[in-house]
């Protein structure tokens, strides 16, 4: 088993092995071997697109968590110049799992934060898989703040599976970390763009995703709580994941029907992953468009439309 | 009485009285903490706090703001928003008949009761949880009741006071029920741009989303004693970091030594401190002695 393919990928796999195997014999034996690998190709990429036409929510969760996923740094090694990153929360530590500083896109001065997960064992380690604690949100605001004061626009890279929840975490106040932040992130008059770019898990992601535009990749997921969690709360068990992933609507495309978020971002054919660049000139082309729009409009303008925005979260009836 | 009965010795005739003599369920009530038997309308009269031990029992939403604003002036606002199943969400149970079975059992019809009245003549908005409503989670109803409560606060020039009780986001409303935080800490910053004290008073048990939005964002955060207040749940900790937790870990002692609470009120002392506090908020001369 190819761990590079998920479970519900491996028939795809078994064919890049057989054209791989075809590719290496071709270079000793002429006869036709490279139509047989063309025939190949296209009947991997014909599976590709019927499988990845007709995936299950938890697919998709399972693809937002994909090891080979593009994370926030490699979209700012890739869509930015000048980045200068910025470290600490000036009362207690620089958290990991959170990254950020100021950089250009295309040349215009932004700031830019993000979750980060870690590639291997060790970096994951020492990234605490991308769940930030206290002073991960709290370094956040304070590159928001500063942000806010050269007047830069916050652009936030969303990819964790939520808070942390240790003892350390309770002890600095977590859950006032997170609402400091919901609570700053609707007044400041730069403008926000987040993209969900992986895993949106609950408040962890929230805490950096208050925003005048919610852009979403095709497979990244946001929930409130994970899929795990929420079957084993209400179905009592967390072999229940699938079921829960379809009843909570955690993809792109259920949001966007709910209104939660602006825009999906198409991903390639077989996710992100599978073409990196193509994803990054994705992300960067609506990130340049969004920006266009939010700067043309005063501060005035822009706070106005985001306390619309949130206001209008949530579906009730008013009798 | 039959001719029988009459005839009856007493101690045989006490003893069948004894049997069909009806005593009203829950009048006497066993304090979890320190198991002193309590008569009823004397634990009401304390605001179901032990008068033994001060154990703080948990309390209905509504009839904790009955108690708290002054009697009679209660209002409710945004008693007309009532919950909807956008997402069409089924577990064991479909969401829309857990709601129906739920608003049965409460008589409320979702988790927050937001009222306008006065606290010492001081004119309020107060706020509170409603616990057995679903864990007090927080899904559209709460987070608009809420947000017009504040819109109240601000158009008539108000303090907020909200007593929160609750396990967090309501799952059966997936994203939405998350956004509700930010709808609720957006509405706190108008409300702090508007220069209007914002009280926030946590109580058993206070987590999640609740904890993490609204509840943690007070000018001044008081816990009751010993009430459960965190982020996470203590069994997730648990199960994450693979140890047992200190003593008394998330309780509001342990938050007030640690600095994420200003005091811890005694329930029976509410009226008067948090009345006390936002007369000096709002730079009002102090109350009359209180005749409630």
């Amino acid at each position: 088993m190819d761990l590079n393919f998920l479970d519900f990928e491996q028939p795809i796999a078994e064919l890049e092995a057989k054209i791989e195997e075809l590719r290496f014999l071709g270079n000793d034996s002429a006869i036709n071997i490279v139509e047989e690998v063309n025939r190949l190709r296209a009947k991997s990429r014909a599976l590709t697109r019927s499988i990845f036409s007709n995936l299950t929510p938890w697919q998709v969760a399972q693809l937002a968590r994909h090891p080979q996923r593009p994370y926030t740094l490699d979209y700012i090694a890739l869509l930015c110049t000048d980045f200068q990153e910025l470290h600490g929360d000036r009362m207690y530590a620089d958290d990991l799992a959170i990254v950020g500083g100021p950089a250009r896109i295309d040349g215009r001065p932004v700031m830019i934060i993000g979750h980060q997960k870690g590639r291997d064992t060790k970096e994951r380690v020492r990234r605490n898989y991308g769940m930030p604690k206290p002073e991960g949100y709290r370094k956040a605001l304070r590159l928001m703040r500063t942000a806010e004061r050269f007047s830069l626009p916050i652009i936030t890279f969303i990819d964790t599976p939520g808070a942390y929840p240790g003892i350390g975490s309770e002890e600095r106040n977590q859950s006032e970390a997170i609402a400091r932040n919901l609570f700053e992130m609707a007044q400041l008059s730069v403008p926000i763009i987040s993209t969900v770019i992986g895993e949106g898990g609950s408040g962890g992601a929230l805490a950096i995703g208050v925003c005048d535009r919610l852009l979403m990749l095709q497979y990244s997921v946001y929930s409130v709580i994970s899929p795990e969690g929420c079957a084993s709360i209400l179905w009592k068990s967390p072999d229940k994941k699938e079921i829960a992933a379809e009843a909570m609507g955690i993809t792109a495309e259920r949001l966007k029907s709910l209104r939660l978020i602006d825009e999906i971002l198409p991903e390639p054919l077989g996710g992100a992953h599978r073409d990196v660049q193509a994803t990054l000139e994705t992300v960067k082309g609506a990130l340049l468009r969004h920006l266009d729009l939010l700067t043309a409009l005063s501060p005035t303008e822009r706070l106005a439309q985001r306390a619309q925005r949130i206001d209008s979260f949530g579906v009730f009836r008013v009798a | 009485m039959s001719w029988f009965e009459k005839i009856m010795p007493s101690r045989i005739k006490t003893e069948r009285e004894g049997r069909t003599r009806s005593v009203p369920e829950g009048l006497w009530i066993k304090c979890e903490a320190c198991d002193a038997v309590l008569y009823r309308p004397e634990l009401e009269r304390h605001l179901h706090v032990c008068p033994k031990c001060s154990h703080h029992m948990r309390i209905h939403g509504r009839e904790r703001l009955k108690r708290f604003l002054d009697p009679g002036s209660g209002s409710e606002l945004a008693a007309n928003i009532t919950p909807e199943d956008p997402l069409r969400f089924r577990d064991s149970k479909r969401y829309r008949d857990r709601l129906l079975a739920t608003q049965k059992a409460t008589g409320e019809t979702d988790a927050l009761v937001v009222m306008a009245g006065t606290l010492l003549e001081l004119e309020v908005v107060a706020a509170a949880f409603e616990f057995r409503f679903m864990g007090g989670s927080m899904g559209s109803v709460v987070g608009e009741r809420f947000v017009r409560g504040v819109n109240h606060c601000v158009e008539f020039h108000m303090p907020l006071v909200c007593f929160s009780a609750s396990g967090g986001a309501r799952m059966q409303e997936g994203l939405l029920s998350l956004m509700q935080m930010a709808k609720t800490s957006a509405a706190l910053g108008r409300l702090a741009r508007a220069q209007l004290p914002f009280i926030s008073v946590l109580t058993d048990p206070t987590t999640g989303g609740v904890s993490a939005s609204l509840a943690m964002l007070g000018d001044v955060n008081i816990g009751e004693p010993r009430a459960l207040i965190g982020f996470a749940g203590p069994r997730v900790i648990e199960q994450t970091v693979r140890e047992t937790l200190p003593e008394g870990f998330q309780r509001s002692e342990f938050l007030l030594e640690k600095g994420a609470i200003d005091m811890i009120v005694d329930r029976r002392d509410q009226r008067e401190r948090i009345g006390s506090l936002l007369r000096l908020m709002m730079r009002q001369p102090a109350a009359v002695a209180s005749v409630a």
